[in-house]
């Protein structure tokens, strides 16, 4: 990555690529006879295909061939029995709306727009649905289990409280919408040789499902990827398209570009699943929580499972020494969701975390309050201390900076005109990892350092957030490191997922760097140098150009007496109009409880990002279906309403920027979940304080106001 | 194809998409002798001499003398044609602001003009916007704010800031946030937006 104009070290280091129009995305990459691929799509809900007419396609101008079931490409392991049920162009079954059928190749982008007009489909239909609850209510519709079980102590305690209550909530389908579309660029030449242009979180696990696939080696295949615009969870996964647009460059023998719709991203490219949650809160009348139930229901597809983390928070969040959860996966005829930003924790916590409000409520508490006496010393439900946790701190400094001793306890208290205004606190907390990684370092006698590992960025700034881990280490300027990523051929890193590449991937550059400079100081020795002389000159002294290291790094068995969790408190302040039922929100406080702070800049927008992806949750996000036909109705951004700026306040984000001490070298914990998670409950929390009405069914539209 | 490359049209265009399209029309006429030059693997050249049109524009402030398809939308040319890539295709419907341009100095987005609009029009991309390797201030100001995450929504947002500035839309947070509503980021960078453009309005330097 080419530098320029770093004005501040903090700056990211592509930042001079991304305002100059330079950074390339998948799509950007022209290759000598380029195509361009447009996928057919189902335009029924579930059944077969009986007919599929190709013809007039592939007589149209500067088609090159028209690829569907009827000439499967070959995928060796679509070949075989078993596998996926959904093996693109190996099956005439149709599992979802808006289901790719088959792939249109033409030599200009509008010549396979066209000609994928013409292919016509006819189908055998089935039955279906796309209702999730009324799948769930269906006695005959089939359930499955989620995750395990899970208790401690006494089964629905909350039954038997001094205080109880028991409430459901509801949140809708969401979608990841990155503003890049999705797609890939595929090169498959003689030999088996495959080059990919990906949007992918992760170039290692596209290369292998690749190999997979087409039953090739790993090393046949190159992934790229430098820059993905957004991905959100939604690039976790190769999907099938993806797959369609190699089996065609496989086909013609030359490469395919395709770029999906934005109206195909809402169908086949996964989403945020819809859920119901029930949760059931017990307390003494002195506020102490003496039970917790938290049941969850969540949508999957009918032809691939998907769990998520639902009602992970209940279990540790909070002293209480009877707790039970259950989280059941109902499956309906719409593509396999995928992990959105905050993932399931972010869904539970919208329900757990206005469960708790409420109850604050009902005992007549300070919900912060409430919180704070129910703060648990040690994790319950591992029974470990905590690695590091700074939430009653985080509290204090969140209260602080809103205002919160304005809030009055009672709903509707502030008043003027028609505006009602109110306050609302809630915690994210997700799960602290660090995986394995490995990094190459390659230091060099003309004073620079170049750092490299097949680690992804889809936004939040890891070559920036690497390149101040090295720069700190080694006391070398940010515009003398470089960190190449996004290329399968580095040394391999995880996707980009589960908030941990900061301290997986930055373990191994500190591992890299301390290994560099214990090099450095031994030739130093060697050659009868001080200890302390600078590398340049030790290298050069040496007759050395540069100096290679090339680590591998994960955890030890810290993770065995520790419990490891980020932590986030969201404080907010809303407007609600009685006349229109309108939500403004008027200031955000969020603060971060996520170890060291390594790249303030880029960690502050991580915040701030958090808290956008999270007011669309809360306000406005939905993706609506017409049951009648399995069809997504608003899929696009005119109707599937996504916060612009004007839905934006300031963001005051704050850190307590306290290392943990055991979780990785750096003491940095991740924080792009953190940054959602339990935001929708704040909101939802602030407009009961506004108004007296509490919303369980997200998104807070003006209609649910004024009902 | 490559579109500096094409013959001059001499500035006869209008007269010569006349006489083109009265062929067309002829050849509509006439099914058969169209199905056989299909047949007949003609369709580049049929394409070249009926279907396309030509068109003389400047893109940061280069000319180029060309013949495009009508469909083609001018977002497509510039990424597709003129490989000028800095400008995004994030919907294709003119919801979400990723391929703004300037089209003779007004905010347009490109997926919503059709290349053959653009006849004679002076066309500026992100890649137009700094002077050499000396940056926009509206460019430095977004690096300085973070004024973004991926990146990809990045310069259609610098393309609507300039122009939010130039049209005297920029007087406060909330005129700008107004101004700045038709250019979606999911990252949700806004805030430091905001940052950068008031900067920029405030720093008083022409934009």
């Amino acid at each position: 990555m080419e530098k320029n104009m770093l004005k501040d070290e903090n700056d990211r280091v592509d930042g001079f690529l991304k305002v100059t129009g330079k950074a390339k995305y998948f799509a950007e990459y022209d290759l000598p006879g380029l195509t361009y691929g447009v996928l057919v799509t189902s335009t029924i809900t579930k059944g077969k295909i009986t007919t599929l007419e190709t013809k007039a396609a592939e007589k149209a101008p500067g088609v090159v061939a028209v690829i569907s079931h009827l000439n499967k490409p070959p995928a060796a392991a679509y070949e075989q029995e078993g596998g996926p049920q959904m093996k693109i162009f190996y099956t005439d079954k149709i599992f979802y709306n808006g289901q790719p059928i088959a792939i249109v190749v033409a030599n200009t982008f509008e010549r396979a727009t066209y000609a994928a007009s013409l292919v016509k489909a006819t189908y055998a239909k089935e039955t279906f649905n796309t209702d999730f609850e009324k799948a769930l209510k269906d006695p005959k519709a089939k359930k499955l289990q989620g995750q395990a079980d899970y208790k401690r102590g006494e089964e629905n305690a909350y039954k038997t409280a001094e205080v109880k209550l028991e409430e459901r909530y509801f949140l809708p389908i969401e979608t990841h919408n990155p503003m890049e579309l999705h797609g890939i660029i595929a090169d498959w030449r003689p030999n088996n040789q495959l080059t990919v242009y990906a949007k992918t979180q992760g170039v290692k696990a596209t290369q292998g499902t690749i190999a997979n696939v087409f039953k090739i080696p790993m090393e046949n295949i190159q992934v790229n990827s430098e820059f993905v615009g957004g991905g959100f969870g939604m690039a976790l996964r190769t999907w099938p398209l993806e797959i369609a647009t190699i089996m065609a460059s496989k086909h013609i023998g030359k490469p395919v570009k395709l770029v999906v719709t934005r109206m195909q991203m809402f169908t086949m490219v996964g989403n945020r699943p819809a859920a119901i949650q029930t949760i059931g809160l017990g307390a003494n009348k002195d506020g102490k929580l003496t039970g917790i139930t938290h049941r969850a229901y969540g949508e999957t597809s009918a032809y691939e499972n998907f769990t998520e983390g639902v009602v992970n928070m209940a279990k540790f969040m909070y002293q209480c020494d009877n707790v039970n959860t259950s989280y059941v996966i109902v499956p309906v005829d719409l593509g396999v969701p995928i992990w959105m930003r905050g993932p399931g924790e972010a869904t539970g916590a919208f329900a757990l975390e206005s469960a708790i409000d409420e109850m604050a409520h009902a005992l007549d508490m300070d919900p912060l309050e409430f919180r704070i006496k129910n703060d648990p010393e040690t994790d319950q439900q591992k029974n470990k201390p905590f690695s590091s946790k700074n939430i009653k701190e985080a509290y204090k400094m969140g209260a602080e900076k809103i205002g919160w001793r304005n809030r009055k306890n009672k709903p509707g208290s502030i008043v003027e005109g028609p505006w009602q205004t109110g306050y609302g606190v809630s915690v994210g907390v997700f799960n602290a990892n660090r995986g394995k990684a490995s990094v190459k370092g390659i230091l060099k006698a003309d004073g620079s350092l170049l750092l490299q590992s097949a680690t992804s960025d889809i936004g939040p700034g890891t070559g920036t957030g690497m390149t101040l881990i090295a720069s700190k280490l080694m006391g070398i300027p940010v515009d003398k490191i470089t960190f190449e990523l996004g290329d399968s051929s580095l040394p391999p890193a995880p996707s980009q997922g589960g908030s941990a590449t900061l301290s997986t991937v930055g373990s191994a550059v500190n591992d890299v760097c301390v290994a560099l400079k214990s090099t450095i100081a031994e030739l130093a020795a060697n050659s009868n140098m001080d200890a302390t002389s600078n590398f340049v000159d030790v290298l050069k002294k040496n007759n050395l150009p540069q100096i290679e290291i090339t680590k591998e790094s994960q955890g030890g068995k810290e993770r065995d007496n520790y419990s490891m969790y980020s932590f986030s408190i969201h404080f907010v302040q809303v407007k609600v109009n009685n006349l229109t039922g309108v939500v403004k929100i008027s200031k955000i406080v969020s603060v971060g409880d996520s170890g060291t702070i390594v790249s303030p800049k880029t960690a502050r927008s991580q915040m701030v990002g958090g808290a956008v992806g999270g007011i669309g949750m809360a306000l406005t996000e939905e993706s609506i279906i017409d049951h009648r036909y399995g069809r997504y109705i608003n899929n696009n951004f005119a109707d599937y309403h996504v916060p612009v700026n004007a839905d934006v306040p300031e963001i005051d984000v704050n850190f307590i920027n306290k290392p943990d001490p055991y979780i990785n070298p750096m003491g940095a914990k991740g924080m792009g979940e953190i940054a959602l998670i339990g935001f929708s409950a704040a909101v939802a929390n602030a407009v009961f304080n506004a108004t007296g009405k509490r919303i369980r069914t997200l998104p807070i539209t003006p209609d649910k106001i004024l009902a | 194809m490559k579109s500096s490359e094409q013959k001059p049209n001499q500035g006869d265009s209008r007269r010569d998409f006349l006489k083109k399209t009265s062929v067309i029309t002829a050849i509509a006429l006439t099914p058969g002798t169209a199905i056989k030059a299909a047949e007949n693997n003609a369709d580049e050249r049929f394409a070249e001499l009926f279907e396309k049109i030509p068109l003389k524009l400047t893109v940061n402030n280069k000319t180029y003398q060309t013949t495009v398809e009508p469909r083609v939308t001018l977002l497509d040319y510039l990424r597709e044609e003129l490989h000028l890539t800095g400008t995004k295709k994030g919907c294709d419907h003119g919801q979400c602001g990723a391929c703004t341009v300037h089209v003779d100095g007004q905010r347009v987005n490109a997926c919503l003009s059709l290349a053959v609009m653009n006849e004679g029009k002076k066309i500026t991309t992100i890649e137009g916007l700094a002077n050499g390797d000396t940056l926009h201030p509206m460019q430095a100001a977004f690096i300085k704010h973070d004024g973004f995450q991926c990146g990809y929504c990045t310069p259609g947002q610098i393309m609507s800031a300039v122009a939010c500035v130039r049209e005297g839309h920029a007087n406060s947070r909330a005129e700008i946030s107004e101004y700045m509503s038709g250019n979606i980021c999911r990252c949700g960078a806004y805030p430091n937006i905001v940052d950068a453009i008031i900067e920029v309005k405030e720093g008083g330097e022409t934009v």
